[in-house]
């Protein structure tokens, strides 16, 4: 039966229709013909049922359409409508015969403007800001020399991948601990919160990675969650959130001790300390050893002088001094670097079989080759200096010998001194009757010319 | 947290004696001293520095209900 042929029937008849019949003919059409619709307009009236239904209505410029959304679609909603909020919503015309009344079933409904995402994040963000969760001052310090870092992600996801990665190839001394979690869907946000709880029972973890691969807004969703911001917020080991790329923010980000952009920086910033540390001690090693060369180097410089000196070259009286002060300075030498090289190479062997005991460091195992090959070249120079020293004193002392008249003596010579102690050279020089005072190796007698031959 | 302020401590001390050092106006008895110590605090940052075994583990779930350490391998899997 056509709408026309409806009214014609009754009109002609004369027949009142009751209430509930015209009621139950306008709700059969008016439901057929609004079973889906959408509708924009923004939020007025809001009232939160105890039931858990909402009530409102959606209104432009001109017109209000009462609504209703019940307690199951609610649920599904992943932010929270309220006054003033411009929304798109889907749902069907229902008529509530009672009251004679139309209101829209909400089957859906998102924020005109915003995605209804963002939007709960919006919302979120501005809750437990508003609550100090993010305040800096709750942000606890990294630690600076990690020995163990817990890693909550999917182990067979991007992020674990990348961690290891970077710890790979920066060679850190560092122990990974993984508590596997699901990081996206249903339950995630229940199984990140577990995995730093079994973290936080673990006295050897320092610090904490929470995090995971890049993905879109409903992938990274989990990390959203409020009661994921607030275990991250009790977490006794201080926490780093590693979510998706540079441009993804999510609630962990805010929470946690520090936010990393990707899982890779997140693994730089649990070494950077270290690195920074490392590179210190490294350069003050190389100082140490550098300052040690040039102490030696210096003392080896007044060795070389030494050899330079001229004092024994020369006149009898300088090379007399010149023997006591060589002999001095060789004491000194002697005191000072056989001692001390003895002492020195001792040290060093009881330090180089330490350090071959240990695992080499890198820096330590070149330093000490260098300080092996400084300390044998130091005792060579030194060594060879001080013979040659000993040789040139001794040649020198021989020299002396042989020119000192009392050693010709002692081969059977005796010289002749006139009386004033000259010696003679030529017979002519002696006259009869002089006297003559002879001189032997032991002692000496005076004698008297004879006669003029 | 102590153990890390004394790593820091023992960078100071070496960079201390490192400076007394180069100063140079030290006998070469007592450089040497100075040296032989400033060895020792480098060999022992060095160690601390190095003291984590480099361990990869995954946390898994025992018969018993607790969490266990294990080695973690490396999977080929998407995320």
């Amino acid at each position: 039966m056509s709408q026309l042929d409806f009214f014609e029937q009754f009109s002609k008849g004369r027949r009142a229709l009751s209430v509930s019949e015209l009621t139950a003919r306008i709700k059969t059409l008016i439901e057929a013909e609004f079973f889906t619709v959408w509708v924009e307009g923004e939020i007025s009236n809001f009232t939160r049922h105890s039931s858990g239904h909402w009530y409102f209505s959606l209104k432009d410029q001109f017109a209000s359409l009462r609504c209703a959304s019940f307690r199951m679609q609610n649920r599904l909603l992943r932010f929270k409508p309220e006054d003033g909020l411009h929304v798109r919503a889907r749902g069907r015309i229902s008529i509530y015969e009672p009251r004679g009344e139309y209101q829209l079933v909400v089957e859906h409904m998102e924020p005109v403007g915003l995605g209804a995402l963002q939007l709960a994040f919006e919302q979120r963000k501005n809750k437990l800001a508003a609550e100090g969760l993010f305040n800096s001052e709750r942000k606890r310090q990294l630690p600076l020399l990690p020995r163990c870092v817990g890693v909550v992600t999917s182990p067979t996801g991007a992020a674990i991948r990348d961690i290891l990665r970077v710890i790979r190839r920066r060679n850190e001394a560092l122990n990974i601990l993984i508590a596997p979690a699901r990081v996206q869907g249903e339950g995630a946000a229940q199984d990140i919160m577990r995995a730093i709880r079994l973290l936080n029972g673990r006295a050897e973890v320092d610090v904490i990675i929470v995090g995971r691969g890049g993905g879109s807004i409903e992938d990274l969703w989990a990390f959203n969650e409020e009661p994921l911001a607030r275990a991250i917020a009790k977490s006794r080991v201080p926490i780093i959130s590693a979510v998706g790329h540079e441009t993804d923010f999510t609630i962990a980000d805010f929470v946690a001790d520090l936010r990393a952009s990707t899982p890779s920086t997140a693994a730089e910033m649990v070494s950077a300390a270290r690195d920074e540390l490392s590179l210190r001690l490294e350069r003050l090693t190389r100082d140490l050893v550098r300052a040690m060369q040039q102490r030696t180097n210096r003392s080896r410089t007044i060795l070389g002088e030494l050899e330079r000196s001229r004092g024994f070259q020369t006149l009898r009286s300088r090379l007399q001094s010149a023997l006591q002060r060589l002999d001095f300075s060789l004491n000194s030498i002697e005191r000072i670097f056989i001692r001390r090289l003895r002492l020195h190479r001792e040290n060093l062997n009881i330090l180089a079989a330490r350090l071959s005991e240990a695992d080499l460091a890198r820096s330590l195992g070149a330093h000490r080759r260098r300080l092996l090959s400084l300390d044998a070249r130091f005792a060579s120079v030194a060594q060879g200096m001080i013979t040659s020293k000993r040789e040139r004193v001794s040649v020198a002392a021989g020299k002396l010998n042989s020119l000192s008249p009392l050693a010709v003596l002692a081969r059977g010579y005796a010289i002749a001194f006139d009386e004033k102690g000259r010696a003679i050279k030529r017979a002519k020089d002696v006259r009869a009757g002089d006297r003559v005072i002879v001189r032997v190796n032991e002692g000496q007698f005076d004698c008297t010319r004879n006669k003029e031959e | 947290m102590s153990s890390e302020k004394s790593f820091e401590a023992s960078l100071d001390e070496l960079e201390r004696i490192v400076k007394q050092l180069e100063a140079g106006d030290l006998p070469l008895e007592a450089s040497l001293e100075l040296f032989e110590q400033g060895v020792k605090l480098s060999r022992d940052c060095q160690k601390r520095l190095d003291e984590a075994e480099r361990k990869v583990e995954i946390l898994l779930r025992s018969t018993d209900g607790t969490y266990k350490p294990a080695p973690f391998e490396e999977s080929e899997s998407e995320e």
